[in-house]
């Protein structure tokens, strides 16, 4: 039952000591996401959604609480690779090509030149670089290295991608063809998405659930189920059934406020 | 900028190595010319005699340049690795780099050559040795100052990837934070390589076996031949030309791909 779980979460919370005092950035948080979901974490910031992804990156320690991925605890999975990750910044290393900033991740665990070779000539079609593999990171747009990022991130093949804010700093054009490849992605490769984001658009064109957040203390006040179905195309961007839920989340964000305007 | 053309790029970059040589023959020609209708020192002989003096001598020169540049070269690569391996260490352990940081400012601000009497007078006057330590001590500065910072560069953004990708410590390093700090490496080498060529020269005057530039712009000076000392110092000019010419070659062709 629980192997079924990408990510499984109970009253996790997380508190930073810093010089002015503790600082309590997740509270209580309970959060499953099932093997194969998409799920984004949206909320203004201080909300703890990065934080959230750092713990179930063990690139930060939960203090309190139960936090599992695929069963295993977080450091487990971190150390086993259960998921891949690609930040806001592309995180490239410029003094290496594209091709060998993808094959990065099994470059550390040893995986044999021939079947990094394979992998890497794979991944790149994937993501649409094939033609690019031998340039350095300086010579691509911000998009391309984007989307390196995104095959690094999937190089050993995980069940689970975590994505802090990935598309962030492109721009709308890029940002919204970046979404449907992502969602293609996702599809093709059967992969769990925990996707960070502070865009509402972005975040319901993308996910099964969206997980609503709120600040002082970060936590959870909202999940709000998408379900517009597998195929995610430029014409769902005009569906009222996307506006509607575009609503939904705006509304389970800001509560009062939307409601305010409303009556003016 | 685009406007202007290639034809126009390709006239500026012809400007920008024409001009300087340009300046450098103006200025040839107004020595030889204030030497020759001037009322010109008896040490400042004509460039052209300098010419004729560094050609016939040539064989002499270079001997005493490969003596000169080998010391140079020697302290350049000692103080080097002992300035990366320490870097390392202060980069890798708080406490060493408390226990060095002063000591490095306190070599800093020392005038090296100052104790070439006491090392010539150490190791005796038939040792170069002593004129390779203070290319040394000149060349070790300026490289651990820049590794240690080249060390401390690693964005986190990148740090977070090795820990995501359960990258060891050691892997770490040789695959994020030494190609992070190799750029700055060059730029200490660079540095480096110009002061370990002229402490290595200037020590010469304090002292020491009877060769190398630096002795022998000394006694032609004071024997009075103008046209062979000045010649002399066209070889240390060579010398450190090619010291630089080589690291910033070499910094070039990292900082090709470097972080930022």
């Amino acid at each position: 039952m629980t192997a079924d779980l990408a990510v499984k979460a109970a009253g996790v919370g997380k508190v930073f000591d810093t010089k002015a005092g503790d600082v309590i950035a997740l509270t209580g948080v309970d959060l499953e996401v099932r093997a194969g979901e998409f799920v984004s974490l949206i909320g203004p910031s201080g909300c703890g959604k990065s934080t959230l992804l750092r713990l179930i990156a063990d690139l930060d320690e939960a203090t309190s609480g139960e936090l599992t991925i695929f069963g295993k605890p977080a450091r487990r999975a971190r150390i086993d690779q259960d998921y891949g990750i690609a930040f806001q910044q592309a995180g490239l290393l410029p003094w290496r090509t594209v091709g060998a900033n993808i094959a990065l991740p099994l470059e550390l665990h040893k995986v044999a030149k021939a079947e990094r070779e394979a992998r890497v000539a794979e991944l790149a079609e994937l993501v649409g670089l094939t033609e690019f593999v031998d340039r350095y990171p300086d010579q691509l747009s911000g998009g391309m290295q984007q989307r390196v990022a995104i095959a690094r991130a999937l190089a050993a093949r995980p069940k689970l991608l975590l994505m802090d804010e990935p598309f962030g700093a492109l721009d709308e054009m890029t940002r919204e063809y970046l979404q449907s490849e992502l969602t293609r992605i996702a599809t093709e490769t059967g992969a769990a998405v925990v996707f960070v984001t502070h865009s509402i658009p972005e975040a319901v064109f993308l996910s099964d659930r969206v997980v609503v957040m709120s600040p002082r203390p970060g936590r959870i006040t909202d999940v709000i189920e998408i379900g517009l179905g597998e195929v995610r195309d430029e014409s769902l961007r005009e569906n009222p059934v996307y506006f509607e839920k575009v609503t939904a989340v705006r509304e389970a964000l800001h509560g009062v406020k939307v409601e305010r305007a409303n009556e003016r | 900028m685009s406007t202007a053309g290639p034809g126009a790029t390709r006239l500026a970059q012809w400007l920008r190595v024409a001009s300087p040589i340009g300046v450098g023959v103006l200025m040839l020609v107004a020595w030889a010319l204030y030497v020759e209708f001037g009322n010109a020192p008896r040490m400042l002989p004509s460039p052209i005699a300098v010419g004729e003096e560094f050609g016939l001598r040539w064989g002499i020169i270079w001997d005493d340049m490969v003596i000169t540049a080998t010391n140079a070269l020697i302290g350049l690569t000692v103080g080097a690795i002992l300035a990366v391996v320490l870097a390392g260490l202060a980069a890798a352990w708080r406490p060493i780099d408390g226990m060095l940081a002063p000591l490095v400012a306190a070599l800093a601000v020392i005038p090296i050559v100052a104790i070439t009497p006491i090392l010539n007078t150490m190791f005796g006057a038939s040792s170069q040795f002593g004129r390779q330590a203070v290319a040394m001590i000149a060349a070790f500065i300026p490289v651990f100052v820049n590794v240690l910072r080249g060390l401390r560069q690693t964005k986190p953004v990148h740090r977070d990837l090795m820990r995501a990708s359960a990258a060891s410590s050691g892997q770490t390093f040789r695959m994020l934070t030494l190609p992070t700090a190799m750029p700055y490496l060059m730029t200490g080498l660079r540095v480096a390589a110009s002061l370990a060529v002229i402490a290595a020269l200037v020590a010469e005057y304090f002292g020491g076996p009877s060769d190398g530039i630096g002795t022998s712009i000394a006694t032609y000076a004071k024997s009075g031949r103008a046209a062979l000392a000045w010649a002399y110092v066209g070889g240390g000019i060579l010398i450190g030309l090619v010291f630089f010419l080589i690291t910033a070659f070499l910094e070039r062709l990292v900082a090709r791909h470097a972080p930022g």
